[in-house]
């Protein structure tokens, strides 16, 4: 559902700028520190945002297409344990 | 490299089950090797931890607007260039 | 920075009382758990931040003016783009591979990334939403001269518009024409007409004031 060239849609393109939030900001730098460090590369993150449900993926704002991705591929390295993110909020 | 520029290619419009950067619109599609921008890990086996290798020929290639859609609106001149990997591609 | 309201088009989760959505409190947790854990340092992750932020169009501006006064660079430009910026001390990031598409009066170029958001972040910063967003990730390679014309571009039929789709490791960076009745001006003055949307495609370059030249 990533693949998007030419899917028909009625959806607006919005142009309003959107500057970073802090979290957004985090998020990507996250990824960028975990790709340096050879945890997590950037197909990888590709691959763990297109295992979102595809409701999910399209409701879901950019960044939090991000962290769904780390969680998944952290849960799937063994890193994360399953809900212990979930058990920090 | 097996493709050549001013090459014709032809996108495999294979399954495919997993990760893959290969847009759904060109599938089965013919365009032109317009550039042959070397080798580079394979996304389809680094997005599951391998480390990409060997890697893969890379190739900018160019399709006809109206070769790709049903109906495309604009003039018969319009192009697309899709940046797609050679095991992808078959001669055409 | 400072957090500010939203105002997305798309829905989303209650906000929290303190104003932010839960994604910003799961970015946090998240840190915290793998620096806890040793996994990341802090320090990696604001070094990342401080890359981020310092990211702006300025360094693709610099090389469009250099390219329009300089033919020679032009050249050089169009046929190895991260050599040509490393000429003018410019980082060209993580990319592979960076492109460089010149738009003239027979071709204008519109980049899009279909897959996800791929996007040349060191020469342009952070891309626009709308660049991300899913009706311009479907439509720009389905109907461009559509999108343009939403984004006030109109070509004649006769120019051929070519929209590159980044599915892969290269980066493109979109060379607008230089705007005529711009002879006079500095390269520092020829680099502020050079806008994001027109090094992505979407745009041509400002005109320059009618006072100067």
């Amino acid at each position: 559902m990533q693949d998007r060239g030419g899917v028909p849609t009625s959806e607006p393109i919005d142009r309003t700028e959107h500057e970073l939030d802090d979290w957004e900001l985090l998020t990507d730098a996250l990824v960028g520190a975990l790709g340096a460090g050879g945890i997590m590369n950037v197909d990888e993150l590709r691959r763990g945002i297109e295992s979102m449900p595809r409701d999910e993926y399209e409701r879901a704002a950019y960044y939090e297409r991000w962290l769904f991705s780390i969680e998944t591929n952290l849960i799937e390295k063994g890193i994360l344990a399953p809900g212990e993110l979930e058990a920090r909020l | 490299m097996r493709f050549a520029l001013g090459q014709q290619v032809r996108v495999s419009d294979r399954p495919h089950a997993g990760h893959c950067r290969t847009p759904g619109y060109v599938k089965g599609k013919t365009g032109t090797v317009e550039r042959v921008h070397g080798s580079f890990t394979n996304p389809e086996t680094r997005a599951y931890g391998a480390d990409g290798l060997p890697e893969q020929p890379l190739y900018g290639v160019v399709f006809a607007q109206r070769d790709v859609w049903p109906v495309y609106a604009g003039p018969a001149g319009d192009r697309v260039v899709v940046d797609v990997y050679e095991h992808w591609l078959e001669k055409a | 920075m400072t957090a500010h309201d939203h105002d997305h088009d798309h829905p989303h989760e209650p906000i929290g009382s303190d104003g932010e959505p839960p994604a910003a409190a799961r970015a946090r947790a998240l840190e915290e758990l793998l620096v806890e854990k040793g996994v990341l340092t802090r320090e990696a992750v604001r070094q990342r931040i401080d890359w981020l932020v310092s990211r702006s169009p300025a360094d693709g501006a610099r090389l469009v003016a250099h390219a329009w006064v300089d033919p020679e660079f032009k050249r050089r430009l169009l046929a190895d783009a991260r050599t040509a910026a490393a000429e003018l001390g410019l980082d060209t990031g993580p990319s592979p591979e960076i492109v460089a598409v010149e738009n003239t009066d027979q071709v204008h170029h519109m980049v899009v990334c279909t897959l996800c958001s791929c996007y040349p972040r060191a020469l342009l910063g952070p891309p626009p939403a709308w660049y991300k967003s899913l009706p311009y990730r479907s439509r720009a390679v389905s109907e461009p001269r559509a999108v343009l014309a939403e984004f006030g571009v109109e070509l004649d039929p006769g120019v051929e518009v070519r929209v590159l789709d980044s599915t892969a490791d290269v980066r493109y960076l979109v060379v607008p024409t230089r705007p005529a009745g711009t002879e006079g001006l500095s390269e520092d003055e020829l680099a502020a007409l050079v806008t994001r949307d027109s090094m992505i495609g979407v745009a041509g370059p400002r005109e320059p004031l009618s006072a100067s030249a």
